[in-house]
This record gives structure tokens, C-alpha cells and sequence, in this order.
């Protein structure tokens, strides 16, 4: 188990009892069942006390969690009969960016998702769920693909925000970002998104500009990261504190401007604490919002899109 | 600040005191450190004589230069919600806009308007750097919607000079969400077989880029302009090497496919009023309409 830095307390509870056990399973004189279960208690309590109203600097950190499921664990868990498309035609296939078809409930669709790795060597080969220009290519194709053959698309989001680097820049990235927000509007069938980490910039509104967004309980969506944010306005990046406040990335505050049209729970304690309970409610909430889009006409589904994001923040918070 | 103020305070300040040159005079140009005068270098669309660096340029000042007469009509941009998200850093969202206000003399950071160029009616917009950085938030949105809904009311094709800083940080989502915002605005345009010209000025980055900025049926850039998504410093950060002379400006862009053109900002008004034309199937302009309409009257 992985601790964020504001689980430390939790740590050292769940560490002592961890270590009872561990002596009494060396020891076979030894009880310590009570001990150990009073301990399990105390960890609880305070597991629901910090989990129960989480600052937004908080969420970020619970959002970005190494042990939280990532893309590659919903398609494994939730699609059946995944069949990975590779490559934009073009340069290359983005590592960062899982896309092909699969069936969800039996039903063919399209599946696209940032994909950050969970150790070294698959982050380093996903580039920390970081897309360059091919993976936006690649979801344009396959997108197109849907639309042809009137597969609805999934989308999970999970990345830090575009790649800064030099050859995304130099083939392209804007353009490709901006292509594949204009093809999400495009496209006539059902286009659905879960946030179910970081919904970084314009690297995650490349693959989110649906009919529907939801977004995981303790995930953050954000114009930028709280500590860009927080280097640029407060000159100081050590104000992410302030600047993740201010900048109203979670999925509560997100509703509320209407941007974000559900939140999916996750068990006490974040994502990373149950991942399969986690993984099952994302999978309820794709099938729901998958129904309430069923049976609509292209034109529909166009417009739906496009009437969203014109009146999209008109009313500001209160919305 | 529209360009009559611009030029009309030096010249009443100079009658008062005659002896002290005031300070707004002359122009130091930040490439080749020529002083110019601000007299010639108005005349000269803010382009240094000496080295031919263009500076920034405010909307009114494009526009009285690009319209023929120096007229046209603003298009009114429906208002959004002031500070949607309450924002604060170290000021309020609220008295940073106050500020660029007082001290542009705008409303906000993109300007819209309508008129002829050599005889051809356009819809224009332009974004204004010196207003918060031209950063796009809800009202720069609303601006391109209006811009697109007018053009495609009076079936006119629409031009648009890009500059921005990127997203208006304090609006938080809303700022990002300007992103799908503005390419519908793009689609309407498309889908109503209008031209959509962009082009892009120093600096054009970040969201803006990512979106309506790279959008356009023909994309135009002002010479040695920075165009791109993330920013030479934040690569720079990240793989830890010096970017190579001249990365992420428009000659760098053209040369990697990502443009159509570089354009001179003095030939600029020309080459559009061609292109349009051509677009639109109208006869070629004639050509004293062609005439450069300079600032000055
Ligand atoms: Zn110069």
C-alpha cells in the first residue's frame, strides 16, 4: 500500500497492527487479535475522518494515486473481446493513448483511453499517461471508425495534460488536440467519458467533449495543473493548496458548474483501497449513460453535444 | 485605448512642455533597440522600420487599418456571468479585470466587428494580448460564437487574428471548456461553406492554439510570431536541453506543415482580400481598392 503524504497517521495505525500480526504469526503463544482489531478501529475511524470532506489539493493527490485503477485495468475488467488498434497512419503508434474496439455488455463500441503505466518501465512506456500528437491522431481514426459503423465511444481520461516536449510540438500537437476536440463533436453516435484520475488540459478535452461526462468521486479536471497554476499567479508553486481552492477542479465542484453531468462514488478511503468495487461502479455508470443515449438519431446526438457546450457555464456556480 | 488617444495625447503633452519629451514619444523596438517614433511606427502597423520586428497591435488599430476607411461596426458579444468561480489569487479575478479594462480602454480581451476590406464584406475578430494576455475565457468564447453567428447570418467569411497567453486561468473549467466552445463556432462556419481565415500573431499558445487558432481553412502567421501549445520554457523544463533558434515560430511551423502561409503584416490586408475573393468566387478586386489603408487618416 501506497500512503499519500496526508494518510501518514493512518499509516503508522495500520503499520502498528500490520506488525502485531506479523509477531504473532512468530510467535504462536501470542493473541494479539484484540489489540490488533482495536487498532483496525482506530484506522477506520480516521480512514472515514480524512476521507470524509477532502481539501481539493487532497483530491489531486488521491486523483494521481499509484495504485489507482488505470485504463488498461477497466478494458481488461469491463470490455470483453478488446482488440487494441494501433498507430495514426502516419508517424506512429502513442503508447499513451489504448484504443480499439471491444464489446461492453455484448455491445461493440469503441474504447479510447490515457493509459499511465504502474511501474517504472510501463510508465516510462506510456510516458506517464501523457499523449503526443499520433494518440490524438490515433482517436481521431478510430472515432471516425465509430461513426461509420455506428459503434457508440467510451473514453476514460487519466493524464497529467499534453506532452511538453519537442517533437510534439514540432508535429503538431495543437493542431492534432484541436482535431480531435472538433471530430467529438462530429461523430453521430453516443460519445461517453469517465474521468477516472486526472482530467489534465487539453490533453483530457481531446477525449472528453461528450454527450456525457462523469467523473470518479475523487477525481480532478483542470485548465491547469494546481501547481502551474499556483507558479504562474501566485509566482510561488508551493500555493497549489491555494490555487487547487481556487481553481474548482473537483468532480463536486465540476457538477455544480455543469460541466461534469455525474459522479461516481468510490469506497471509502479512494480508488486505490477498492479497486474492483471502483472498477464495477465505473462499469454501472458507462451502462447508464450508454441507455440514456441509446436509440438516439445521429443529428441528435450532434446537436445534444453542441447545445452542451454553447450554454456550457453561462450561469457560472450557479448553475 | 483606441489609436486616436494613442496619438493625440504626445502631441497635446508636447504643447504643455516642450522641454520634457514624454516618455510615451518614442518607441524603443525590442529587437534591433531602434528608437522609433510613435508617429512613424503607427503609420507603419506597428512594424519597426529598421528590422521589420512586428509588435503587438491592438484590435481597434487592426482594424482601422484593415477596414477600408478605417470603418467598421463593433458586433455586440453577449455578456457571461462576471468571475463564474469567485476566483482569487493574490487579487480578486474582479480587480484584474478592472485593471485591464482601465488600462486598454476594452471591455475585455477579443474585439468583433464587421465592414468591408477592398470591397469585400468580412466578419472580423481580433484578440487582444494586452488584456489579460488575450487569455481565453467565457467572454472570448461568447465573442467567437457571436463573430461565427454573424458571419453565417449575413453569409460573410470570417477573419480571426489570434493572441493569447493561453487560457484565462481564472475561469477555471469554463476557460477550458472555450475549447469545444469555440470549434462548434468553427463547425458553424464550415458547415455554412464560409471561409474561416486565421491568423496567428505573437505569441499565440495553449488551449488557444489547440483550438479555433489552428482551425482555419487557410492558416496566415506574422513572421518570427510563437505559436504552440506548450511553451519554449516549460519544454525546456521538461527534457532538459536548449530548444534549437527559432523553435515554435511561425517560419519553424511552416517549414513543419503546420502553416500555409507567413505574411508580412503590410501585405497582409492584400493577400486576404485575394484569398477571399478567390474562396467566395467573387471577381478579383479592383485594384485601387487594393490600396493599403493606413491608421492615420
Ligand atoms: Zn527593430
Amino acid at each position: 500500500m501506497n500512503y499519500l503524504e496526508f494518510e501518514k497517521p493512518l499509516a503508522e495505525i495500520e503499520g502498528k497492527a500490520e506488525e502485531l500480526r506479523a509477531m504473532a504469526r512468530g510467535n504462536s503463544g501470542m493473541d494479539v487479535t484484540k489489540e490488533a482489531e482495536a487498532l483496525d478501529r482506530k484506522a477506520e475511524v480516521l480512514l472515514k475522518d480524512l476521507y470524509k470532506d477532502l481539501t481539493p489539493w487532497r483530491k489531486c493527490q488521491v486523483a494521481r494515486h499509484p495504485d489507482r485503477p488505470h485504463c488498461k485495468d477497466y478494458i481488461d475488467a469491463l470490455f470483453t473481446e478488446y482488440t487494441a488498434l494501433a498507430g495514426d497512419r502516419n508517424f506512429a503508434d502513442d503508447h499513451a493513448v489504448m484504443g480499439g474496439i471491444a464489446r461492453f455488455n455484448d455491445q461493440p463500441v469503441v474504447v479510447i483511453g490515457h493509459e499511465k503505466g504502474n511501474d517504472t518501465k510501463s510508465r516510462i512506456e506510456r510516458n506517464f499517461g501523457m499523449a503526443r500528437p499520433e494518440g490524438y491522431r490515433k482517436a481521431i481514426r478510430l472515432m471516425d471508425m465509430a461513426d461509420r459503423f455506428r459503434l457508440p465511444v467510451v473514453t476514460l481520461v487519466d493524464t497529467p495534460g499534453a506532452y511538453p516536449g519537442k517533437g510534439a510540438e514540432e508535429r503538431g500537437q495543437a493542431e492534432a488536440i484541436a482535431r480531435s476536440t472538433e471530430k467529438c463533436l462530429q461523430i453521430g453516435v453516443p460519445l461517453i467519458s469517465v474521468v477516472i484520475g486526472e482530467g489534465g488540459s487539453g490533453g483530457a478535452v481531446a477525449f472528453a467533449t461528450a454527450n456525457r461526462v462523469a467523473m470518479l468521486e475523487h477525481s480532478v479536471y483542470s485548465v491547469i495543473s494546481p501547481e502551474g497554476c499556483a507558479s504562474i499567479l501566485w509566482k510561488d508553486a508551493e500555493k497549489m493548496r491555494e490555487a487547487a481552492e481556487a481553481l474548482r477542479l473537483t468532480a463536486q465542484d465540476l457538477q455544480k458548474l455543469g460541466v461534469v453531468d455525474r459522479i461516481i462514488k468510490e469506497p471509502l478511503g479512494g480508488a486505490q483501497r477498492g479497486r474492483k468495487e471502483t472498477i464495477e461502479a465505473v462499469g454501472k455508470g458507462i451502462e447508464v449513460m450508454l441507455k440514456e443515449l441509446s436509440g438516439k438519431k445521429p443529428e441528435a446526438l450532434i446537436k445534444d453535444r453542441r447545445t452542451k457546450f454553447i450554454e456550457m457555464g453561462s450561469k457560472g456556480l450557479a448553475a | 485605448m483606441n489609436w486616436i488617444s494613442n496619438y493625440v495625447r504626445p502631441k497635446i503633452n508636447s504643447l504643455f512642455s516642450r522641454r520634457e519629451v514624454p516618455e510615451n514619444l518614442w518607441t524603443k523596438c525590442p529587437e534591433c533597440g531602434t528608437m522609433l517614433f510613435h508617429r512613424e511606427l503607427a503609420a507603419n502597423l506597428n512594424v519597426c522600420t529598421s528590422c521589420d520586428h512586428h509588435m503587438a497591435i491592438s484590435p481597434r488599430d487592426r482594424f482601422s487599418a484593415l477596414f477600408d476607411g478605417g470603418i467598421f461596426t463593433e458586433v455586440k458579444v453577449p455578456e457571461p456571468v462576471t468571475d463564474p468561480l469567485h476566483f482569487r489569487d493574490q487579487k480578486k479575478y474582479p480587480e484584474r479585470l478592472k485593471a485591464a479594462q482601465k488600462a486598454t480602454g476594452e471591455k475585455e480581451a477579443m474585439l468583433v466587428a464587421e465592414g468591408e476590406i477592398a470591397k469585400t464584406a468580412i466578419v472580423a475578430v481580433a484578440q487582444d494580448f494586452s488584456f489579460m494576455a488575450g487569455s481565453m475565457g467565457m467572454y472570448v468564447g461568447n465573442a467567437i460564437l457571436a463573430a461565427a453567428e454573424r458571419a453565417v447570418k449575413m453569409k460573410r467569411p470570417l477573419v480571426l487574428f489570434s493572441a493569447a497567453g493561453g487560457a484565462r486561468m481564472q475561469e477555471g473549467i469554463l476557460s477550458l471548456m472555450q475549447m469545444p466552445r469555440t470549434t462548434v463556432a468553427v463547425q458553424m462556419l464550415k458547415e455554412a461553406n464560409l471561409p474561416y481565415i486565421v491568423v496567428l500573431t505573437h505569441p499565440t499558445t495553449g488551449g488557444v492554439t489547440a483550438s479555433y487558432a489552428m482551425l482555419g481553412d487557410v492558416q496566415i502567421a506574422e513572421p518570427n510570431a510563437l505559436i504552440c501549445f506548450a511553451g519554449p520554457r516549460v519544454i525546456e523544463q521538461t527534457i532538459r536541453e536548449k530548444l534549437p533558434e527559432g523553435f515554435q515560430r511561425a517560419e519553424y511551423l511552416l517549414d513543419h506543415g503546420m502553416l500555409d502561409r507567413v505574411t508580412h503584416r503590410k501585405a497582409l490586408r492584400e493577400e486576404l482580400v485575394t484569398i477571399l475573393r478567390m474562396l467566395t468566387n467573387q471577381p478579383p478586386a479592383i485594384k485601387g481598392e487594393l490600396t493599403a489603408q493606413p491608421a492615420e487618416a
